[in-house]
């Protein structure tokens, strides 16, 4: 046959093929991710500071057990919990009702969409530190707007303990509702257009389509949504490094930013207790996803 | 008014009002691009200046110590112009996020093929775990790697940051390989297999070229995700590799700062992403899904 020799690579077996390819991903994954998980298991049961030649002390549950009795701790989740529902209920309503109003034929959609969407796709490192300069209390253009037009005196949004919260909120809010447009987009158009047609045939009322045609399409996607962006919250801390760096006082050290948090681990170094809150969180974002994964097989289902 | 009139009006408002949106959804880019292109004093002009004369010395004096000083960085007084600390951030940024996304997509895409074609044992389980190493907070690996990274002399290397990132994307290029490769017709490898040549002959000469578009979109993915990464690029270096998204972060946030540097490095570090973002198009949900939503 022509084009075809007995080269190396005509010897290379299906099987060969598999081990070749997949042998690269399987080091990297294994070395970089999976040995560093077990490794931050282990030392989660250990006295240890990276930062000292000591080697790490077992030490049981003793880190666990600590955690679980500050105060401090327990006030972080309640603040985590805090700032992920008021951000995701923003988030869903304002994505949701955008991705209602771009849902249908018009010149220049494609643009206006992407448009909506480049805000996530941007460093929230970048967004937050100019969140900050536009949030400053003296000189920032938010307060200005806000006096102008409205009369508001100016607020301290990035140092206040009243407000310091909502500054994350909003930057996260600005960050993520394309998110939700983008996903919710995708599933207005999986709605099939003849429910619509035939819904007007009955004189259905704009509610009743909403409710019994819009809603069981979207409902899958928008849980999709849903477990994206509060898995996503649980690694907020690049915007609170940059806007508030978790102050003032503890107010807004969100439980990923308290562990790496540099009070834990890379300020005070007490390696071993902030590994064990690590793994904490991590149960809490495994128990999370299976939960919604769960409900969405169910929806799918059904 | 017949019914299609009405639609058409409804329509229209519709998408007036949703421009109204997009401008004040938009305020804070065009804020930022005001204040890099505004003096010093207009930056903090108070009432603020919404009528300036645009200026673009910021852009050049991010690069350069003794134009204006580095970003965020007050010197003293420096008269030789040498290449800044942003200067060598943002190169490292582009070398760095460069080398790991052509890494990432190009391994993805050889252990994509295999999960899409070829019977893997236990290939549920395997893709679960895969999924779940991009899910997981870095905060849980984030200290045994850089106890790791030092004990192998790769901490503050950008050979250090190239192999992480490289693992991190390595998780989603596969998911979105496989979503790709599952969409190209199994004829084409077949085909060859009859004709005589080996599986991985025929992967590279019939499917590799079919599968350009999924890791453009994938490598698009992984080049925004690179580009944009902090925790692991300000954990892992200090002064050498240091690349220029912690560099923004760390540039002093106070009314002393020149916030027109600042704004200049930022949108420097934002304008890629928008031309990355429309050559996506309809890949975007895709990307944001891992794969499971296909438009």
């Amino acid at each position: 046959m022509p084009g075809i020799q007995n080269t190396w690579a005509n010897r290379v077996t299906d099987r060969g093929m598999l081990y070749f390819f997949l042998l690269p991903t399987f080091a990297f994954l294994l070395f970089l991710i999976v040995f560093p998980l077990v490794w931050s298991l282990y030392l989660s049961f250990c006295n240890y500071s990276a930062n000292t030649a000591n080697p790490p002390v077992f030490i049981g549950v003793k880190n666990y057990s600590f955690l679980f009795q500050q105060k401090d701790v327990w006030e972080r989740f309640v603040a985590t919990g805090e700032f992920v529902l008021l951000a995701v209920i923003f988030e869903f309503i304002l994505g949701f009702g955008i991705a209602m109003l771009l849902n249908r034929e018009f010149y220049g959609k494609r643009v206006l969409t992407t448009l909506f969407i480049l805000p996530m796709m941007f460093s929230p490192v970048v967004v937050g530190k100019f969140f900050r300069f536009m949030l400053d209390t003296n000189w920032g253009i938010v307060n200005y707007i806000l006096g102008a037009l409205f009369g508001i005196p100016k607020i301290a949004w990035t140092t206040s303990y009243e407000y310091a919260i909502y500054s994350l909120v909003i930057t996260d809010v600005w960050i993520w509702t394309p998110f939700i447009v983008l996903l919710s987009l995708a599933g207005l158009s999986s709605v099939p257009r003849y429910l619509y047609e035939a819904a007007d045939v009955d004189r259905a009322s704009g509610w009743f389509k909403f409710r019994y045609i819009t809603l069981p399409y979207v409902a899958p996607v928008l849980t999709l949504a849903l477990l994206f962006r509060t898995m996503d919250a649980f690694r907020f801390f690049d915007v609170i490094y940059v806007l508030t760096e978790g102050g003032p006082g503890y107010s807004t050290q969100l439980i990923p930013y308290y562990i790496y948090i540099y009070k834990l681990a890379f300020s005070y170094w007490h390696t071993g207790r902030s590994c064990a809150l690590a793994y904490i969180l991590l149960i809490i974002v495994i128990a999370l996803s299976n939960i919604y994964i769960n409900y969405l097989n169910r929806v799918r289902r059904a | 008014m017949n019914e299609f009139q009405r639609r058409k009006a409804k329509n229209r408002v519709i998408v007036v009002v949703l421009l109204v949106i997009l401008v004040v959804y938009f305020f804070p880019i065009y804020w930022m691009f005001s204040t890099a292109t505004k003096s010093k004093a207009e930056a903090f002009s108070f009432p603020p200046k919404w009528i300036w004369k645009p200026q673009f010395n910021n852009f050049r004096d991010i690069f350069f110590t003794g134009t204006g000083g580095a970003l965020g960085r007050v010197r003293g007084i420096e008269v030789e112009s040498k290449p800044s600390a942003f200067a060598r951030q943002f190169t490292n940024s582009i070398i760095v996020s460069f080398i790991s996304t052509i890494l990432a997509t190009f391994l993805g895409a050889l252990s994509g093929y295999v999960f899409s074609r070829m019977t893997v044992r236990g290939k549920d389980d395997l893709l679960f775990v895969i999924l779940s190493s991009r899910m997981l907070p870095p905060v849980v690996v984030a200290i045994p790697l850089v106890i790791m990274c030092r004990a192998l002399g790769l901490f503050d290397t950008r050979g250090g940051l190239i192999i992480m990132y490289t693992a991190f994307n390595l998780a989603f290029s596969v998911w979105m390989m496989i979503s790709f490769i599952d969409d190209i017709p199994k004829e084409y490898e077949e085909v060859a297999l009859v004709d005589g040549y080996s599986r991985f002959q025929a992967f590279f000469k019939f499917v590799f070229p079919e599968m350009r578009v999924g890791m453009a979109a994938t490598a698009i993915f992984n080049l925004v995700m690179t580009w944009n990464e902090f925790t692991f690029a300000l954990l892992l270096t200090g002064e050498n590799a240091r690349t220029a998204i912690p560099g923004i972060a760390q540039s002093l946030g106070t009314a002393g700062v020149n916030w027109g540097q600042i704004a200049a490095g930022s949108f420097l570090m934002v304008i890629p992403v928008v031309i990355f973002t429309f050559l996506l198009g309809d890949n975007l949900v895709r990307g944001f899904t891992f794969g499971a939503i296909k438009e």
